[in-house]
């Protein structure tokens, strides 16, 4: 412990969000450093990589303008993160500087940015439902307290508004409240101002961190660490259902090649780096519950598939960690459909726990199944029907093509309106009975 | 041996200590975290370390253990649950709260805990190091000590002792104690290897009929996310036939291992009845724990099912999932500098995976006794796309492969086991078996099952062209027949009643669907209207 700031003017190279500093003593792995440039402003960086006596630095913001005179403070700390209960309310930047015009809050708390793994011991299982209002996700996706649950966009399909409806309407099992945490990562100002819109019409408390498209990249690495770091203090220190959006991760996917690529480190699968499965598992695994503590972390990232491609690296080494998807559908959209939620390939892994008496209702999972089922078919159905033509087929398979097209228009689509899950899940018994399908 | 720490880059830290060797086990920092080495360069060691390493600095000090990574064995495993370094997160949970916290020392085994000990061999016998000297009770198993080294016994206790008390001692004094350390990534050794030949149930109707596993044989099975890997891999821990269960969840969720413990505390084991916690070791090292522990923990596991299977017991390795294996491999690869091999693997991989493979089997034990162990392991591949390194190294080794259908499964249809492309090679023993023993006509049954499907799928493909009407009777009748063998006999809700099947009730059910097949075939076949005949 040097227990104090060291500063050095050492610097031997910059390239792009990378530093190297010459004859450092002592540095620490991840230890914090502040770079002031000329105009007087101070940018952060973290310590990488240490050989001896040269340090490698990332540094999160701009390093235009910085020149090999820049002093490089060592502060001998790791990135911390205040906490306090009075973030609710408040909006700051990927740095966790107020970005609000209020002047800082006092933190109660500083815990380092990234946390520590949760003891897999320690976890509660995730088991009471969330209602949404939406029925896709209600009453054949449901969403319990503590899950990571993805939605898997396209580009040009509506995903904030879908993401804006779940955070207005989400409610807990008896009618409580979640606090939303909204981390934002390289958005443009149009759909940021779109998320604070409805994040101001809310009744409960949020806090934001905004990274925004023209803001430093490196800083999309850290905002939603300190959105999570946030998040545990609410749910864990205070007691508080906390709801996590993040959007977009693949912004922030493309934030951690760009930063890979800087440290000339091997690329893997499209040139993102090898260990994104690990980094991304370090945000996602931060959901969940734990023994004997009230309070729970949900998490809702906002994924868009590139290229519509949901085998990409991102949603697929997202599915890969989180606990089910919901995936969008352009398809769906352009038939008018809102939300446009394609149930086949969406999955809920903790749905079975979350449902039924006690949570739900006793036929839940019936229901679920028999619409499932009949739904599939009468997809399945669709692609025949290309080829020989409605009339080549059985009544019975006419059927549930009319089902499948009803199933879309009525249960799936529903505009605006918040839906509870009684109301959801009568529809479905109304749909299936109205095809004569119910117990079939 | 102590010296200091001169580099550190993310995992990897160099220290200056001299007289280590390759694989021994290093503590660095203050934070005293462990690590292991894994290059030697003059005066200099390169450590991979087992935790996180932020906040470690450069001239803290480094002390070699002088031993390699070792598991510690003896009574307690049970009903465990540990990381990749045999930590045991329970009480790691109560000594430093729900997060995890780096460095800490505790040991693997309850030092405090009571046991009765029976002594077996006698006072003035000649023992060999793994000779059985007395056995203590594990809940239902008599968990069996060996004497540890060659000598002859001069003592031996009878009745209550603990782990920190000898069993007994040589008659030249030395002590005998019940805890065996083993360095994990050598194989425990054994007599002799025999070729897998009895089946290992495994409770779900696709596998066991249609892909058949054996006790001692290695089975993996890939699939894209959401094709169900982890329940039927869980489902096989629940129900399979064998003594003992470790479960590996290698870098995967951790609200998934929560679940695992509550369901697993709650729920008894179909053969014995007994809590199929007391059955089960587990060993979790989730995603967003360290990569390199992440490395460590299938040998943690597989060391520790050896000990079990030493004692002749049927054990069966499962761990979730090995691509995650693979990835902790490449990513400490990666930071070693190593030069890359196929989609930046380390072209060791399919070496180090068989190395890993060859240590499942069937083996007459040391002390003479015959125990197996086998292995289940899921893939995870990339876009579910099989041609890639990890999938493509596991089928070179592999006795058995389970192809999970993203198709299936969007279908779900569960377990999503693709039955045109999984295969077995232990079927042909096993089915000899199940025909000698649980069915004359399993044979039969599961070559008609087979045609069945195939049959379905060509016929598939003509009535897309010419429509279901097209097609006559019989070839109608055998797609409802093909129907139901997929949806009542291949599906299996791993939620309810019917998640577990015994062979007899397996052979019973498929052969209750082709006698329907076959009453239905003979009515058609009197000029009866299908519609008439599938009524019943």
């Amino acid at each position: 412990m040097r227990l104090s700031e060291h500063i050095y003017r050492t610097i031997s190279s910059i390239r792009g969000p990378l530093l190297s500093v010459e004859r450092v003593f002592n540095a620490r792995a991840g230890e914090i450093v502040r770079i002031v440039r000329p105009d007087g402003e101070a940018v952060d960086g973290e310590v990488l990589k240490i050989e001896g006596e040269s340090v490698l630095v990332q540094v999160f913001g701009e390093t235009r303008g910085l020149g090999m005179d820049a002093p490089v403070a060592f502060t001998d700390g790791v990135k911390m993160a205040p906490l306090s209960p009075d973030m609710i309310g408040r909006v700051f930047d990927g740095s966790f500087h107020p970005i609000d015009g209020s002047p800082p809050f006092i933190p109660a708390r500083w815990t380092p940015a990234t946390g520590q793994p949760i003891n897999p011991t320690a976890r509660a299982r995730p088991e009471e439902f969330i209602e949404t209002g939406i029925t896709a996700i209600d009453a054949l996706n449901t969403l319990v307290k503590g899950q990571k649950l993805p939605v898997f966009s396209c580009a040009g399909l509506p995903s904030r508004e879908v993401a804006a409806a779940v955070l207005q309407n989400a409610r807990l099992a008896g009618g409580g409240e979640f606090v939303v945490v909204f981390v934002a990562l390289g958005l443009t100002h149009h759909d940021y101002s779109f998320y604070m819109e409805s994040l101001a019409e809310m009744r409960t408390g949020f806090v934001a961190f905004v990274n925004r498209a023209d803001e430093p990249v490196v800083e999309r690495l850290l905002a939603p660490r300190f959105g999570l770091a946030a998040a545990e203090y609410l749910a864990f220190d205070r007691g508080m259902d906390v709801l996590v959006l993040i959007t977009d991760m693949t912004n922030y996917c493309d934030a951690l090649r760009e930063v890979s690529t800087a440290r000339e480190e091997l690329p893997g699968r499209r040139g993102y780096p090898g260990y994104m499965y690990s980094d991304l598992a370090s945000l996602y695994e931060r959901a969940g519950r734990i023994k004997g503590m009230a309070g729970s972390v949900t998490m809702l990232p906002v994924v868009t598939m590139p290229e519509d491609d949901i085998t990409h690296p991102i949603p697929d080494l997202t599915g890969y960690i989180t606990e089910g998807q919901i995936v969008l559908s352009r398809e769906l959209h352009q038939k008018g459909v809102f939300p446009p939620v394609d149930v086949l390939p969406s999955l809920s892994r903790l749905m079975q726990r979350g449902i039924g008496a006690g949570h739900t209702r006793g036929d839940h999972r019936a229901i679920a199944d028999l619409l499932y089922r009949h739904y599939a078919k009468g997809r399945e159905l669709r692609r025949l029907e290309a080829i020989v033509g409605r009339e080549g087929m059985t009544a019975g398979d006419r059927v549930m093509l009319d089902l499948a097209e009803a199933f879309e228009r009525e249960l799936i689509h529903q505009g605006d309106t918040r839906r509870d899950i009684s109301g959801s899940l009568d529809r479905g018994v109304e749909l299936l009975k109205r095809f004569s399908l119910e117990g079939a | 041996m102590t010296g200091r720490i001169v580099a550190i880059s993310g995992p990897t830290v160099t220290v200056d200590l001299k007289g280590v060797k390759l694989y021994d086990m290093v503590r660095v920092g203050e934070a005293m975290l462990i690590g292991e080495v894994v290059r030697l360069e003059r005066e200099r060691a390169v450590v991979q370390v087992y935790e996180d390493t932020r906040g470690l600095g450069v001239h803290e000090l480094a002390r070699g253990l002088d031993k390699p990574l070792t598991v510690r064995l003896g009574p307690g495993l049970l009903s465990g649950m540990f990381d990749g370094l045999q930590r045991p997160m329970e009480r790691l949970f109560r000594q430093c709260g729900p997060f995890i916290c780096s460095g800490s020392d505790l040991t693997p085994l309850d030092q405090e805990r009571q046991w009765r000990f029976f002594p077996l061999a006698r006072v003035g016998e000649e023992v060999a190091p793994f000779d059985v000297i007395g056995y203590v009770e594990e809940g239902a198993f008599r968990h069996l000590l060996t004497a540890g080294a060659s000598g002859t016994i001069g003592r031996l206790a009878d009745g209550e002792f603990n782990l920190t008390q000898p069993v007994g001692a040589f008659a030249d004094g030395r002590e005998i104690t019940a805890i065996r350390e083993w360095p994990v990534r050598k194989p425990r050794p054994y007599r002799r290897k025999l070729s897998p030949a009895l089946p290992l149930v495994t409770g779900q109707r696709a596998v066991d009929f249609l892909f058949p596993l054996a006790r001692g044989g290695t089975a993996v099975f890939p699939g894209g996310f959401g094709t169900g890997k982890t329940v039927l891999e869980q489902a096989v821990a629940k129900f399979s036939a064998v003594d003992l269960v470790v479960y590996v969840g290698c870098g995967e969720r951790g609200n998934e291992m929560a679940e695992l413990l509550d369901e697993f505390t709650a729920m008894s084991d179909p053969w014995s009845g007994k809590p199929l916690m007391e059955r089960t070791i587990v060993v979790v090292n989730t995603s967003n724990m360290p990569v390199a522990a992440r490395e460590a923990s299938i040998y943690t596991a597989v060391a520790m099912a050896e000990y079990y299977r030493d004692m002749g017991y049927h054990v069966l390795l499962l761990a979730d999932s090995i691509s995650r294996w693979a990835e902790a491999l490449r990513e400490i690869s990666s930071s070693l500098e190593e030069m890359p091999g196929e989609e930046g693997y380390p072209t060791y991989l399919a070496s180090r995976l068989s190395g890993f493979f060859e240590r499942a089997g069937v083996v007459e034990t040391m002390n003479g006794g015959i125990g197996s162990l086998s292995m289940v392991l899921s893939v995870s591949p990339p876009g579910g796309d099989f041609t890639e390194p990890v999938t493509q190294a596991c089928l070179r080794t592999a006795g058995a492969f389970f192809m999970l259908d993203t198709s299936l499964a969007h279908r779900r249809h569960f377990p999503a086991i693709n039955w045109f492309q999984s295969y077995s090679l232990y079927e042909r023993n096993i089915v000899r078996h199940f025909t000698a023993e649980v069915s004359p006509r399993w044979e039969e049954l599961q070559r008609r099952c087979r045609e069945m499907l195939q049959r379905e799928e060509s016929l598939r493909e003509v009535a897309e062209i010419v429509g279901i009407e097209g097609l006559q009777d019989a070839d109608r009748l055998l797609m409802k027949v093909a129907e139901r063998i997929r949806l009542e006999f291949l599906c299996q809700n791993a939620y309810t009643e019917d998640a577990f099947s015994t062979p007899e009730q397996t052979a019973a059910k498929i052969g209750e669907i082709l006698e329907f097949h076959d009453r239905a075939a003979e009515r058609l076949k009197e000029g009866i209207l299908l519609d008439e005949v599938l009524k019943g």
